[in-house]
């Protein structure tokens, strides 16, 4: 049964998508996608202990062996980020059944939970393929049903947030498809191994090349890398509040996935940084986007919206330790995929539950929210301090990393912008606890007076993210090991 | 001479229905010869749904969703996707890997055939649902 | 410059593709953007398509003789997938257009950008 471990992982989750809509009820419904997700989860568990003991898994599809076949790829990079996305979806799941029914129409319930089961499933489908035609299929599995997600939003803003998604989504995976199309003219295979292996003596390098900018620019709109961000925070703002929880965990973490598959396992490292010089475009990029956005994160009222320029501030430090194309610059930024997930998912959370029971995410108008709301308060804290990266959190250990690889290549002023950008993050989450604890209120209307704690199904989700935050914060050998040996795989190639 | 709505474009409604049977045949030759020749699921799924949109364009919708109603079209379209995933869990029950036709039978070749029959028959219908679901949604908005 | 002009497939994939790429970034209407993005995935289907014929290739599929030659068929398969990943999209991006219509009572961008000017952010 071990074997088959990897079909599963997808089968399960695309098997239940039908099932939802067969059913047409939204509390069955919940419960299949939710069954569902627990078992990829337990699945991607598996599948990681399988890979650190016996190494790279592959899976060949239909029993076609792998250069014309297509094979299912799994080394602890994929390991882990697959455990991640099943994981993130099971928990919002969880939190999304009493989210979701105030924001989605109850008839609507089971076409959304269907969605969520086909974004899941292209998610994962994405990580853990090991052919670069399914990439493409893939991502627009998991993008057509992200689009759908999002329009599910109550305000009317969250249509054209998707439709603006849409467009840039679908140029952005149509650059995909073009670079794998010149990947093909060039080698004569889709398979990423045999890729890897065929790119160097190709006899086109000018397609190489080619097929490289086309896909560089194709991830780098999918995965919100700043200057191609602009899709990202209407988006977040005007989806569910569960559905963005989610995506902020994983959509724009798979897409990074993909980048460090392509730029290090297939073209290699060599080609990618040392030939090309790649780090001169990303490492600028990156720094903008940390720098940036954190500082227009600060001026934002909505809590939703200010979150969703931190993710793309975050975003950029990921890129930047990717940039590096060290060992240690590669290990923070995976480890960052992984911290980041957990500590933006949570916050989106407690936001949620903040406007489950207030109405609204404005951040003025949130005054001594405390006293009513401890537990979301609590959480909203501990996982704001995690985005700014105090000692004992799990930001501490990825920003850590990172400005130790910064030095390693003696890149200080790298290391300076990293401190000076986590001060401005202290700035923004500062304002909203400022609010949150201290703040009087100026009047005691209907509004404020009949507030209670969010609902419990609400809370578990959003605390044991908080709770996983702070052990690998405390304990963080264990990611950053899991981390390494992936930046260790990845640095030397398939 | 008063024409009432239903009398309307009298002979496209007669052409029509002589020529929806004849699509309808060549969906289903499509579809079942897609193993020896061009065609496969997607394209018959298509031809086999184009039948049904004729029908609502020359005698309007409500008389096709009298045919078709949209709830049968909804399992249509999900039990189409259940056949082609449920072929691969049955494919890895019997001992191969993910949609392995090898196993489906006592030789590879008629496991094959009988794989891919079924896989493409999951594709067809799910089509054939998405594509009438497609002109339903779109034509009923004003 | 024959060779220029004998790789003339590939001058139409670069004319469709600016074209879709101008009609997305320079029509404000919603649909009009939507046929951009057709014609710019459909330069794509006809890269592929390009890329796999095989020069006096006929179509791949099955005959008795074994030394015919024949095109690539895999560039083909890949792009029966794109077209239907291209169907789906246009399908979604409609219904959206659709919804937007129905909410906003416009599907022209900068009206639509001036009234959600117009509203709070939360």
């Amino acid at each position: 049964m071990t074997e088959q471990l990897p079909a599963l992982q997808i089968l399960i989750t695309m098997m239940a998508a039908p099932l939802c809509v067969l059913v047409r009820n939204a509390r069955v419904s919940w419960a299949i996608a939710l069954l569902a997700n627990a078992f990829a989860c337990w699945v991607a568990w598996q599948l990681l202990q399988q890979v650190q003991t016996t190494g790279v898994i592959r899976y060949a599809l239909g029993g076609w062996a792998a250069p014309s076949g297509i094979e299912y790829y799994i080394d602890t990079m994929n390991a882990a980020v697959l455990l991640l996305v099943s994981g993130i979806s099971t928990l919002s799941l969880l939190y999304a059944y009493k989210s979701v029914s105030k924001a989605v129409p109850m008839a609507k319930h089971y076409l959304f939970y269907s969605a969520w089961l086909l974004c899941v499933t292209g998610l994962m489908g994405i990580v853990i393929t090991g052919d670069a035609f399914n990439v493409f299929v893939f991502l627009e599995v998991s993008s057509l049903a992200t689009y759908m997600l999002i329009s599910f939003g109550d305000d009317r803003r969250a249509l054209t947030a998707s439709f603006r998604y849409l467009v840039l989504g679908s140029v952005g995976a149509s650059f995909i498809l073009i670079g794998i199309g010149f990947l093909y003219a060039a080698t004569g295979s889709l398979n990423m191994v045999d890729l890897a292996e065929r790119i160097p003596d190709s006899e086109s390098q000018r397609a190489v090349l080619v097929a490289f900018s086309f896909i560089t620019i194709g991830v780098l709109i999918k995965a919100a890398v700043f200057p191609l961000h602009a899709w990202l925070p209407n988006a977040y703002t005007f989806a569910p509040i569960a559905v963005t929880a989610f995506l902020a965990g994983t959509a724009t973490k798979v897409s990074l996935y993909v980048l460090l598959r392509f730029f290090f396992s297939i073209f290699g490292e060599a080609y990618s940084f040392g030939q090309l010089f790649l780090n001169t475009v990303l490492l600028p990029a990156a720094i903008a986007g940390f720098v940036l956005m954190s500082l227009v994160a600060i001026f934002q009222t909505d809590l939703r919206r200010m979150l969703a320029y931190s993710s793309v501030a975050q975003i950029g430090y990921i890129v930047a330790g990717f940039a590096l194309a060290s060992q240690a610059g590669l290990t923070a930024g995976i480890v960052h995929i992984v911290n980041h997930a957990m500590v933006k998912t949570a916050l989106f959370m407690a936001v949620g539950c903040i406007i489950y029971r207030v109405g609204h995410a404005h951040r003025p108008s949130l005054d001594s929210l405390f006293k009513h709301m401890p537990f979301t308060c609590v959480a909203f804290i501990i996982s704001g301090l995690g985005l700014i990266g105090v000692p004992l959190t799990v930001g501490f250990v990825s920003k850590f990393t990172l400005i130790g690889a910064a030095m390693e290549r003696g890149w200080w002023i790298l290391a300076g912008l990293v401190l000076i950008s986590s001060l401005m993050a202290v700035v923004y989450v500062g304002r909203v606890v400022e609010v949150m604890l201290f703040r009087q209120s100026r009047q005691s209307g209907p509004e404020s007076s009949g507030l209670s704690e969010a609902p419990v199904t609400m809370l578990i989700p959003m605390y044991v993210l908080v709770a996983m935050g702070l052990y690998f914060g405390i304990n963080g050998s264990q990611t950053l090991s899991v981390a390494g040996e992936a930046a260790r795989q990845l640095l030397g190639g398939f | 001479m008063k024409l009432y709505p239903r009398q309307r474009h009298r002979v496209l409604q007669v052409v029509t229905k002589l020529v929806i049977p004849f699509v309808l045949m060549f969906g289903l030759y499509v579809q079942f010869h897609g193993d020896y020749g061009p065609g496969g699921g997607f394209q018959a799924g298509v031809i086999f749904a184009s039948a049904f949109i004729l029908h609502g364009l020359i005698f309007g919708l409500q008389q096709t969703r009298r045919v078709l109603s949209p709830g049968v079209l909804r399992v249509m379209m999900s039990l189409g996707v259940l056949l082609y995933a449920g072929t691969g869990a049955v494919t890895m029950l019997m001992g191969g890997n993910l949609l392995d036709y090898d196993v489906l039978a006592h030789d590879p070749l008629h496991g094959q055939h009988w794989g891919i029959f079924a896989v493409e028959l999951g594709v067809g219908i799910t089509v054939t649902g998405v594509m009438i679901s497609l002109f339903y949604g779109f034509a009923s908005k004003r | 410059m024959t060779q220029a002009i004998g790789l003339y497939s590939y001058w139409i994939v670069i004319l469709l593709m600016m074209a879709g790429l101008y009609i997305m970034i320079a029509r404000y209407n919603l649909v009009k953007k939507i046929i951009g993005l057709g014609l710019f995935q459909t330069s794509i289907f006809y890269l592929y398509i390009t890329m796999g014929k095989v020069d006096g290739g006929t179509a791949p599929i099955l005959v008795e003789d074994a030394t015919l030659l024949y095109s690539n068929p895999v560039p083909h398969v890949l792009i029966l997938t794109a077209i239907v990943v291209g169907v789906a999209t246009s399908a979604v991006a409609l219904a959206l257009i659709v919804r937007i219509y129905e909410s906003f009572d416009t599907i022209e961008e900068d009206e639509i950008k001036a009234i959600e000017a117009q509203e709070p952010d939360s």
